[in-house]
């Protein structure tokens, strides 16, 4: 099992490139291991001033919130880095990871008294293959594939995986287009 | 750095495990009614109950899983003490008893979990009185002298005579019987989860060989060989009984030790879930929490004020120089001020795209 996954391919996240057209979030729902509900988040930005949306998935944290907080030791971090969905046996649907999570990704499917979340398609990462929503984003909101790759297609952009919330720094597995130089990203 | 041995987790496991060797000895009478084939049953379950207190208590002084045990103990002392009682049965019923949260997940799913829940717990409750001595069926010496009688037999409990009834009853053949009733429930529901773990993709992903394989090969193995012990005595006249019963043992050991360890622990801990129902009651009761940049309710002020002493606990902290916290924001308000932090950045670059 997760013989193949491809440890030099990274995800990478621009929200500013979303259109809002919602594909990753029907391509999610094709997702093997969520039961066939969909887990990316998509927003707006600011409704009343802009048109912008963005979108989320999970950052897979290094030191992730969620797991830390989940009173049911349901939520694991694999050797690749990868933060699990709840363990279906375990998760008591407190909804702990759902509030604690900085970046808002945890969902809490109310009619099955589980939370549920993004795994980064491990159905398919593990096997080598791309995440569902990364390979149906149209505007190159979302890509998965190696930092080469990226670079070449943003010489303008760093990958940046440290976010700030207070007093609280957060490094994460997913990347976060960055302009040119930027280290960090200051959310509040 | 982890401590190698909790201590409190340790001495509440042999208390508890010096405990039940006591009742053992009370219950059988001075293992008057021990029967000894139950020996290494006793072992393995003795095992399996130090290693569940050990681990239930390490998991409950967890800061997380604390402030629920505390939060419901208080709730259990308070003045609304009859209210979440009633509460708790009722929850009880729907969701551990009937599983309706599982049923929505799944029907099948459900229907086969729910088996395998009713002859796990029947076969539980009737196997470990049995190890413990606390049961045991004699004959009425009268009926098994007169070759016309019935045979007569007497279920003594806590070495009391709790009920007389004839082998050839309906009584009679569900009290032996219910054991191979219990396997057959767990077979098929094991199965259902076995073939469905072998062949669904998203399953097969995520799933690992010791913690939801082994399991489900244990549950059959267990009640395979539990039935085979009967079938040996109905129709083979005992001829593998020696096989049957050093297989059967064999198994039954191994998941009485593997129980701390692996995926039959959340038996154990599902009741918890419960205590996450109340909380979420008692909370509501005591007002909403409103996020600061939605403006809309998301979650109870409690469920906030307890996180912020869990985070802090866990060595998090999201409070910035104003003393407010980001956890004061619901998922929707936390990933619009990610756009926004994200979206002034690029403006601020001069480039919305690079
Ligand atoms: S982004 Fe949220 S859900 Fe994902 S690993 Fe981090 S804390 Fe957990
Ligand atoms: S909702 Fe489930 S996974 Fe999330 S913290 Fe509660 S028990 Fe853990």
């Amino acid at each position: 099992m997760a013989q193949s996954y491809k440890v030099q391919q990274e995800f990478f996240v621009d929200m500013q490139r979303c259109i809002g057209c919602r594909a990753c979030e029907a391509a999610c729902a094709e997702c093997e291991t969520n039961g066939h509900e969909s887990m990316i988040h998509v927003n707006y930005v600011d409704r009343a001033q802009t048109i912008q949306t963005t979108v989320q998935v999970c950052m897979h944290c290094d030191d992730p919130v969620c797991a830390n907080v989940c009173p049911a030791d349901a939520i694991t971090k694999d050797e690749f880095g990868i933060v699990h969905s709840a363990n279906t046996s375990r998760c008591i649907g407190c909804s702990n990871c759902v509030m604690a999570c900085p970046f808002g990704v945890p969902k809490k499917m109310e009619k099955y008294d589980l939370m549920m979340k993004c795994n980064m398609c491990y159905d398919r990462t593990s096997v080598g293959k791309k995440p569902m929503c990364a390979t149906v984003c149209p505007s190159g909101a979302l890509f998965f594939g190696t930092r080469e790759q990226m670079e070449k297609m943003r010489p303008n952009s760093t990958p940046v995986n440290k976010f700030i919330f207070g007093q609280e720094t957060v490094e994460t597995k997913v990347n976060l287009m960055m302009p040119k130089g930027s280290t960090e990203l200051k959310v509040f | 750095m982890k401590k190698l041995i909790d201590i409190k987790a340790f001495i509440t496991a042999t208390i508890v495990t010096i405990l039940t060797i006591i009742l053992v000895f009370i219950g059988s009478r001075s293992l008057q009614n021990y029967d000894a084939a139950l020996v290494a049953y006793l072992f393995g379950t003795l095992f399996a109950i130090f290693g569940i207190v050990y681990r239930y208590t390490v998991w409950i002084q967890r800061p997380p899983t604390w402030i629920y045990v505390n939060r419901s103990f208080k709730v259990l002392f308070s003045k609304e003490f009859f209210h979440f009682s009633w509460y708790s049965i009722k929850d009880f019923v729907k969701n551990i008893m009937l599983q309706s949260f599982i049923l929505k997940r799944g029907k099948k799913k459900g229907a086969a979990h729910l088996l395998m829940a009713i002859g796990c717990s029947l076969a539980f409750a009737i196997t470990f009185p049995l190890t413990f001595g606390w049961i045991h069926f004699t004959l009425v010496p009268a009926t098994g002298l007169d070759p016309n009688a019935t045979d007569i037999y007497t279920a003594h409990f806590f070495g009391f005579a709790v009920l007389n009834f004839p082998v050839k009853s309906i009584i009679g053949f569900m009290i032996f019987g219910a054991l191979n009733w219990c396997s057959i429930l767990v077979i098929i529901g094991a199965s259902y989860f076995l073939q469905k773990r072998l062949k669904e993709p998203g399953l097969i992903a995520i799933q690992t060989f010791e913690g939801d394989i082994l399991p489900l090969l244990l549950l059959i193995l267990v009640s395979i060989t539990g039935l085979g012990l009967t079938l040996d005595y109905e129709f083979m006249h005992g001829k593998a009984y020696e096989f049957m019963a050093v297989t059967h043992a064999f198994f039954v050991i191994i998941f009485l030790v593997w129980m701390p360890f692996g995926k039959f622990f959340h038996i154990i801990q599902r009741p918890a879930q419960i205590g996450a129902h109340i909380y979420k009651e008692v909370g509501k009761r005591k007002g909403m929490q409103i996020c600061k940049q939605t403006g809309k309710p998301y979650t109870t002020q409690l469920h906030i004020a307890d996180l912020q002493l869990i985070t802090r606990a866990l060595g998090f902290n999201f409070r910035n120089e104003k003393g407010d916290s980001f956890l004061e924001y619901s998922p929707e308000g936390k990933r619009d001020m990610l756009a926004n932090a994200h979206l002034k950045a690029r403006q601020e670059a001069g480039k919305f795209f690079g």
